[in-house]
């Protein structure tokens, strides 16, 4: 009986956040207008890719992953470290930030949309991807790692979807959410957020054919720098929207996440630290893909100039979220927070996935620098998440605020508590 | 009040279908891409699901298919592997001199991409002294042999326990009973994950649709070997499975010109590969890796 009801009521309820997205102020639909802009002229480079080859990338079979590969392994990093602000509001039970979980979780979904997104433009056959659907196609699991990708992908984008859409439909309601509806799943997503950035740095270090990524420590580096990410975009993000909706947010889930920052920092540059003492201490031919990358090798640095920015940036942000002065000015704590944003997706990216593939496996040094069709690509998709993210947070603010809810009576279980669950 | 509502309506009616004829638009460059794809290769089966009759469909389009996009009436065959058959390489690094036509005579055989002159094979030129592939070179451009050099050619190892297989997320690409590791080019999603794994550089990815005169195409073609790939799919060599199941040999053995190479079935105690096994000291590439090649090679002396 009741089940029906929410067969009818739920798509309902979808229909009415959607209808409510398109509606705004001028700087929404400038931004919108801004960011569609954008995704389109990424959607053309995209079709032209698609029909050309992917002859229009600057990859090659040296180096056969590129700007696409790098962002969908940002990406992933992120989405894990945007789920991070729920471990300290469900284990160890800091109130203030069940407000901002919901975000996070929002967060991860849009992150987790662009890495599909990056996923499938890598692809030189995207309408075959039915071949990965198990059962119907022919999925080598549990062999391949990219079908483990797969799976904890889809699974932390059902995961989170569930939880956000439950909640804020219950608030819709006008109910308060059951905890045996979407607290096992918060936990579970703790857990998950870490096996999908695992999984996805297991999909390089298994491969023994290449030496820089063949490190036991690549796991531990990718969540690192996931919970430098995570924090860092929620920080900004939360401003964002108290400034733009005046919703009332604390200081105190931005001070918590700052002491997430404060730790996740050292121990990235500690672990980067490490690999390159191995590295450079033993030298060998395993240093060469190093060397390369921080020295340049045979006359050829393409990728000096992106790491070094990258230290940098990773040790500047280091310092500027340890100044003292960062807890009492707000700006110190956004610059620290884009310094660390914009290390991180370098080091995750032209400092990672490349350096893998060059020197290649029979060590030529075939160098790669990304076309005007990625670049174009890969901003059209981060234009898209954007907006994603954008609507996501625009629905859903105003449901949990309480300003939108069910207009029709005959939901019982009103509840006046409903206000302080999630 | 209804007023501005509605003018708001129309204002998103108006943007809505701005935005839909900009998408439009952004992507007619599709419809190129859709003339090439038909409903009958989106809905094939995996290679190895294809029953015979479904099997000689696929030939015969793709036979038609090749007429179609490269004017040349081709034989495209899936010979099946040999009962007691197991393929294996040398080559003698002592005699190879290094003058490619191995590479030459593979991107003929292959109908590789003419503009990219593409190969299965690659030759490093290596310092005498060093097996440390770092050492070695790839684009030498010079009388060869030259003093103080020796040559190592190199293609796909056909390992037994392959990475490239491994890493696979669609099994589109296998390990056949007679040793040879191929490609289903219907099947393959294009991810070239399998290209990462390889640690031979054995893997090329067809980055753009292959360029080739009818006049050079081979048309002695086979389904899992050297028909011409379709455009976003990994290939690689199969120690020429259309002619070796046939009972002929490799095109780059034919090409060399000092009998380097060495091929054959290592069940059969009589052929050549397995007198090399026996009585030569032989090595494989990147041992440490595990990858068990079935390529070998050795020296004179």
């Amino acid at each position: 009986m009741a089940a029906s009801r929410h067969l009818l009521d739920y798509p309902r309820f979808l229909g009415r956040l959607l209808w409510m997205s398109t509606d705004g102020s001028w700087r929404f639909y400038t931004w919108m207008t801004v960011l569609s802009a954008i995704a389109l002229v990424g959607a053309n480079a995209y079709a032209h890719q698609l029909a050309e080859g992917m002859a229009l990338t600057g990859m090659s079979d040296h180096v056969s992953w590129g700007l696409y590969i790098a962002n969908f392994t940002f990406g992933v990093g992120l989405a894990a470290g945007a789920v991070m602000m729920v471990i300290p509001a469900y284990l160890y039970h800091d109130h203030e930030m069940h407000d901002v979980t919901l975000i996070g979780e929002l967060l991860a979904v849009a992150a987790i949309f662009v890495c599909l997104l990056f996923i499938v433009v890598d692809m030189g056959h995207p309408e075959r991807a039915w071949h990965l659907i198990p059962g119907i196609g022919r999925f080598n699991w549990p062999i391949s790692m990219l079908t483990w990708d797969v799976v904890v992908l889809n699974g932390y984008l059902l995961i989170n979807l569930h939880i956000c859409g439950y909640l804020i439909y219950m608030r819709f309601l006008g109910r308060k959410p059951r905890k045996q509806w979407y607290l096992p799943f918060v936990f579970l997503s703790i857990f998950w957020a870490i096996s999908i950035h695992s999984v996805t740095a297991f999909l390089y270090s298994g491969l023994g054919g290449r030496p820089f990524w063949n490190s036991a420590l690549l796991a531990p580096r990718f969540i690192a720098s996931a919970f430098i990410t995570g924090p860092a975009f929620v920080i900004v993000l939360l401003q964002a929207i108290r400034r733009f909706t005046g919703l009332p947010i604390g200081e105190g889930p931005l001070r918590t996440l700052m002491s997430v920052m404060r730790v996740t920092v050292l121990l990235n540059l500690f672990m980067l630290g490490s690999e390159l003492f191995t590295a450079f201490y033993t030298g060998g031919t395993h240093a060469t893909a190093v060397r390369y990358l921080f020295f340049g090798s045979h006359g050829h640095h393409a990728l000096v100039p992106w790491i070094w920015t990258a230290v940098a940036l990773n040790i500047a942000s280091a310092v500027v979220v340890h100044l003292p002065a960062t807890r009492r000015h707000v700006w110190l704590l956004n610059l620290a927070c884009a310094l660390a944003f914009a290390g991180v997706w370098i080091e995750k990216g032209m400092g990672l996935i490349i350096p893998g593939f060059v020197p290649s496996t029979l060590h030529e040094l075939v160098e790669y620098v990304p076309t005007v069709t990625e670049w174009k690509i890969t901003a059209g998709i981060w234009a898209f998440g954007l907006m994603v993210l954008t609507v996501a947070v625009k629905v859903a603010l105003p449901v949990l605020s309480g300003q939108l809810a069910a207009s029709h009576a005959g939901h019982g279980e009103e509840n006046p508590e409903a206000k302080q669950a999630t | 009040m209804s007023d501005t509502v509605s003018r708001r309506t129309v204002m998103k009616g108006v943007g809505a279908t701005l935005g839909a004829a900009a998408f439009a638009h952004a992507m007619a460059p599709l419809t190129e891409w859709t003339q090439d794809l038909s409903v009958d290769q989106f809905l094939q089966k995996h290679y190895k699901e294809l029953t015979r009759d479904e099997l000689t469909r696929v030939l015969v389009h793709l036979k038609e298919e090749t007429k179609r996009k490269y004017g040349r009436d081709v034989d495209i065959q899936a010979l099946p592997p040999q009962e007691g058959v197991s393929f294996a390489y040398a080559l003698n690094l002592s005699i190879c001199i290094g003058c490619r036509k191995c590479a030459e005579a593979c991107h003929q055989e292959n109908n590789h991409d003419r503009r990219t002159g593409n190969s299965y094979i690659r030759v490093l030129e290596m310092e005498q002294g060093s097996l440390d592939l770092e050492h070695g070179n790839a684009n030498y451009d010079h009388p060869v042999p030259a003093e103080g050099k020796y040559y190592l050619p190199v293609q796909c190892h056909q390992c037994d326990n392959a990475p490239c297989v491994k890493v696979c997320p669609v099994q589109a690409t296998w390990k056949e009973p007679d040793g040879i590791v191929v490609v289903d080019y219907n099947w393959c999603i294009g991810c070239r994950y399998c290209e990462a794994a390889c640690p031979y550089h054995a893997r090329r990815f067809n980055w753009a649709k292959p360029e080739i005169p009818p006049e050079e195409i081979n048309p002695d073609q086979g389904y899992l070997s050297n028909r011409i790939r379709p455009q976003g799919v990994v290939e690689k060599c199969t120690f020429c499975l259309h002619r070796t199941r046939a009972g002929r040999l490799p095109a780059c053995l034919e090409a060399c010109p000092t009998g380097a190479r060495v091929f054959g079935n290592l069940l059969d105690p009589k052929s050549p590969i397995r007198w090399v096994l026996e009585n030569k000291r032989v090595f494989v590439l990147k041992e440490e890796l595990g990858t068990r090649p079935r390529f070998f090679y050795f020296f004179d002396k």
